[in-house]
């Protein structure tokens, strides 16, 4: 690193220490063009990815999900199946790599923990009175406190889409930075919501804002509002955690969740990822999808690729 | 590393014949003194197929064909049913749009991505726009005719309108042409240019399938002595040109003293302008389009990349980044970026003009990348501390070189934006819309985009300033060239 990154470095960690200043900085960023961002998402959506660059593209894809499950209804059966199927997505293909990650609600963490114990397969729980995030502060710290305590080592975060949209960056920037605390070792994924935050501008400066807070990750949604995860918004999101890299040093995972369903739509955001941060960044340390029924999709495309055929449904297993 | 495996369109969807004659009244003749040329795939220098050369007397029989159609069929024939003929050629092209896309990236070297996603489309566009204008002139704002044939004061075409168009957009400038030719009711004879006459011919056999009359439509191939011959043929009512200056002048002087209306498309050396407060990333994805598009064999194309000297750095280096991104090779791979450059001839002034730009000082940067053996290519190049006085800030290389200047107010902008003899177009790029006013306000170009580069529609009229040529094609203006208003 230059003499002037190492100054860069110690600038930014200032920031957090006012309201103007992270202000000023947030401001400051370069704005996102609208229609140029998704005009740039749609054509590296037209990538034509065949054959062995395919077989390569959905091995990876598969160890970049978070197989989730976040509703109501979940049931310590329910998530010891889906942790069941993490470790072996296809039982009747030893070759095919376990996912990132198993991500479910606070309270099934103990449940998954006996099924993923010792193996590489992580361990995501939400917490801090996720998806809404409209609890009081302490009783967020406690969430996440309690879902590491039970075995996560994957904590997903939401941000205060109130204070952020009132422009209160500073509390913000000070919960992440408290929640942190509470993962201890646990990685934290910090959730924008940015079907909530509307602009790419704001998802530029909360990902900026979550990235100098501290985050690990930097994740598009929920998914339990309508706009979840998208081309366009992914790639600010990239763009953000590459020049925060140039500018820090230090590298921020992302995770697209929520309205991923296909083969062909992951292999886009892995052509993406690979035009816009690069090969560092094509890893499940670094760039997960947070998703379900994507899994299946997978599975087949991966089943007819290797055997010339696809088979129905019924050939894998739900969970 | 995520390597893509090569993804190549299919080339069986077309049927390349092994020779070609011209097309006249509406059949494929041979030229009368049996002259020929090759037409060659620049990716691999693989000759694609030999085409008649015509000499005057072809010339002069399609212009002979193109009068009678005019005066029996065409001219006379109610703008309603004109519109029927061009809206089954419309159809036709999107119907056969793969076809066209694959020998248009054959025959010129162009990424099958564009010719599929940009040429083809904006030709079905064209003529689709075109078509609904052909029973509608009296509303196109110039008036009725002198002598309308129809009454109610229809505006009269021209009558045998002489068009010759350049090989980097091959079927799109041959669209430009023949679309609003065609609705105004003149009759046409089309020269391609000699190195990619092939979707041309292609087309005349469309015209074929959609019964339009014979005559109405004449391609002649051949190289500049054709297009000579047709332009000065005394039965031509119009000449329509795209193509370099130095040809628009000769042909300007030529036709001066003659009835002959006359538009000229000619070269461009658009200023790309990138103010402090433009969203970086997306103005970087708006100097590769306005450079690298179509291997920068574009007249509109942004070869002058103005940035303020604040932001200058970052720009660079977050151009450089994306370049490396640039995949250059194959035309008929669908993930190629950059193909290959469309003839020897014109490699070697894209060579020559890089060499001219070392010389004389500035400095030269391309990504790494590897150039297939066989065939004409040039890396994507960018040269850094270019100034006013350089020849490659003056004159158009027409490929895939941007010179990088900067500025420190918006006034140096605008003075060195407007410091060239061309006029074509511009860009602004700036997150401030009263600063885009301003700019545009002062630039002296046809076209100025505003947060984005190389956006054609068949309702915007586009043409140029000063050296760049006069006469509007595209939108209701472009009509104006093809009636007698």
């Amino acid at each position: 690193m230059t003499a002037t990154a190492t100054s860069a470095r110690s600038d930014l960690s200032e920031l957090g220490r006012s309201e103007t200043a992270l202000r000023t900085f947030l401001h400051g960023l370069p704005g996102v063009d609208q229609v140029g961002a998704e005009q740039r998402a749609a054509q590296l959506g037209t990538r034509s990815i065949k054959t062995t660059a395919k077989a390569q593209a959905i091995d990876l894809a598969i160890r970049m999900v978070d197989l989730t499950t976040l509703e109501g209804a979940d049931t310590p059966g329910k998530v010891r199946a889906l942790a069941a199927k993490a470790l072996r997505p296809d039982p009747a293909d030893p070759s095919c790599p376990h996912v990132g990650a198993v991500c479910v609600y606070p309270a099934m963490v103990p449940y998954v923990a006996e099924v993923l114990r010792g193996s590489a397969v992580h361990l995501a729980s939400v917490a801090t009175a996720f998806p809404s995030g409209q609890a009081p502060l302490d009783v967020k710290l406690a969430d996440t406190r309690a879902a590491v305590a039970a075995g996560a080592d994957e904590i997903d975060m939401v941000i205060n889409r109130g204070a952020f949209l009132a422009g209160r960056y500073q509390e913000v920037y000070d919960e992440i930075v408290v929640t942190k605390e509470a993962c201890g070792d646990a990685h934290l994924k910090v959730i924008l919501e940015t079907g909530e935050l509307a602009t790419y501008d704001n998802v530029r400066r909360a990902s900026w804002l979550a990235m100098l807070a501290g985050g690990d990750f930097i994740k598009t949604s929920t998914g339990k509002v309508p706009i979840a995860a998208t081309m366009p918004v992914t790639l600010v999101m990239l763009e953000a955690v590459r020049d925060f890299r140039a500018a820090t040093g230090r590298q921020v995972g992302v995770k697209p969740a929520g309205g991923i369903r296909t083969t062909k739509d992951a292999i886009k955001y892995l052509v993406m990822v690979n035009e816009t941060v690069g090969p560092d960044w094509l890893d499940p340390d670094w760039f997960r999808f947070g998703a379900s029924s994507l899994l299946n999709d997978l599975l087949m495309q991966r089943t007819k690729l290797t055997t010339g055929v696809y088979a129905g449904p019924d050939y894998f297993t739900l969970d | 590393m995520f390597e893509y495996a090569p993804a190549p369109e299919s080339r069986s969807v077309v049927d390349i014949k092994p020779s070609y004659g011209l097309f006249v009244d509406g059949t494929f003749v041979d030229p009368v003194d049996g002259g020929s040329f090759k037409s060659i795939n620049p990716a691999s220098e693989e000759v694609l197929a030999e085409i008649a050369e015509a000499g005057n007397e072809d010339v002069d029989r399609a212009v002979r064909a193109a009068r009678q159609a005019y005066e029996k069929v065409w001219g006379p024939m109610p703008g309603r049913d004109r519109a029927k003929y061009l809206f089954r050629i419309a159809r036709i092209i999107q119907e056969r749009s793969r076809e066209l896309a694959v020998l248009e990236s054959l025959d010129n070297g162009k990424p099958i991505r564009e010719s599929r996603d940009v040429d083809v489309p904006l030709v079905a566009a064209h003529f689709f726009y075109y078509a609904g204008w052909a029973d509608k002139l009296e509303y196109a704002g110039f008036g009725g005719g002198p002598t309308s044939r129809h009454g109610g004061g229809v505006p009269q075409p021209l009558g045998v309108a002489a068009q010759v168009i350049p090989w980097n957009f091959p079927l799109l400038m041959l669209a430009w042409k023949i679309a609003p030719a065609l609705a105004a009711g003149n009759t046409v004879v089309l020269k391609p240019a000699e190195t990619t006459p092939l979707t041309a011919l292609l087309f005349a056999e469309i015209c074929q399938q959609a019964d339009l009359p014979a005559g109405v439509v004449n391609i002649v191939t051949g190289a500049g002595e054709t297009g000579r011959a047709l332009v000065e043929h005394p039965g031509v009512d119009k000449v329509a040109f795209t193509g370099s200056t130095e040809v628009g002048k000769a042909i300007a002087r030529a036709v001066a003293g003659t009835r002959k209306k006359l538009t000229l498309e000619l070269g461009g050396k658009a200023a790309n302008i990138v103010f402090d407060d433009a969203p970086i990333d997306q103005a970087v994805e708006g100097i590769v389009n306005g450079i690298f598009f179509n291997q920068g064999h574009v007249c509109c194309a942004g070869s002058r990349l103005l940035v303020q000297e604040s932001v200058a750095d970052r720009v660079l280096e977050s151009l450089k980044r994306r370049m490396a991104q640039l995949r250059v090779g194959d035309p008929l791979d669908k993930n190629t970026d950059i193909g290959a450059i469309n003839s020897a001839a014109q490699l070697a002034r894209i060579r020559e003009l890089s060499e001219a730009g070392s010389a004389e000082g500035a400095e030269r940067w391309s990504p790494p990348c590897e150039l297939p053996e066989r065939g004409f290519w040039f890396a994507p190049t960018i040269f850094t501390g270019v100034t006013q006085a350089h020849r490659i800030a003056r004159e158009e290389i027409f490929g895939p070189v941007l010179s990088v200047l900067t500025f420190r107010t918006p006034a140096e902008a605008v003075e060195k934006a407007n410091n060239t003899p061309y006029g074509l177009s511009a860009g602004i790029w700036t997150d401030k819309g009263s600063r885009i006013l301003w700019t545009a306000d002062r630039l002296r170009a046809g076209v100025v985009w505003a947060n984005t580069f190389n956006k054609f529609d068949p309702t915007s009229p586009f043409g140029g300033y000063k050296e760049s040529g006069y006469g509007r094609e595209g939108g209701r203006h472009g009509l104006e060239a093809y009636l007698n208003v």
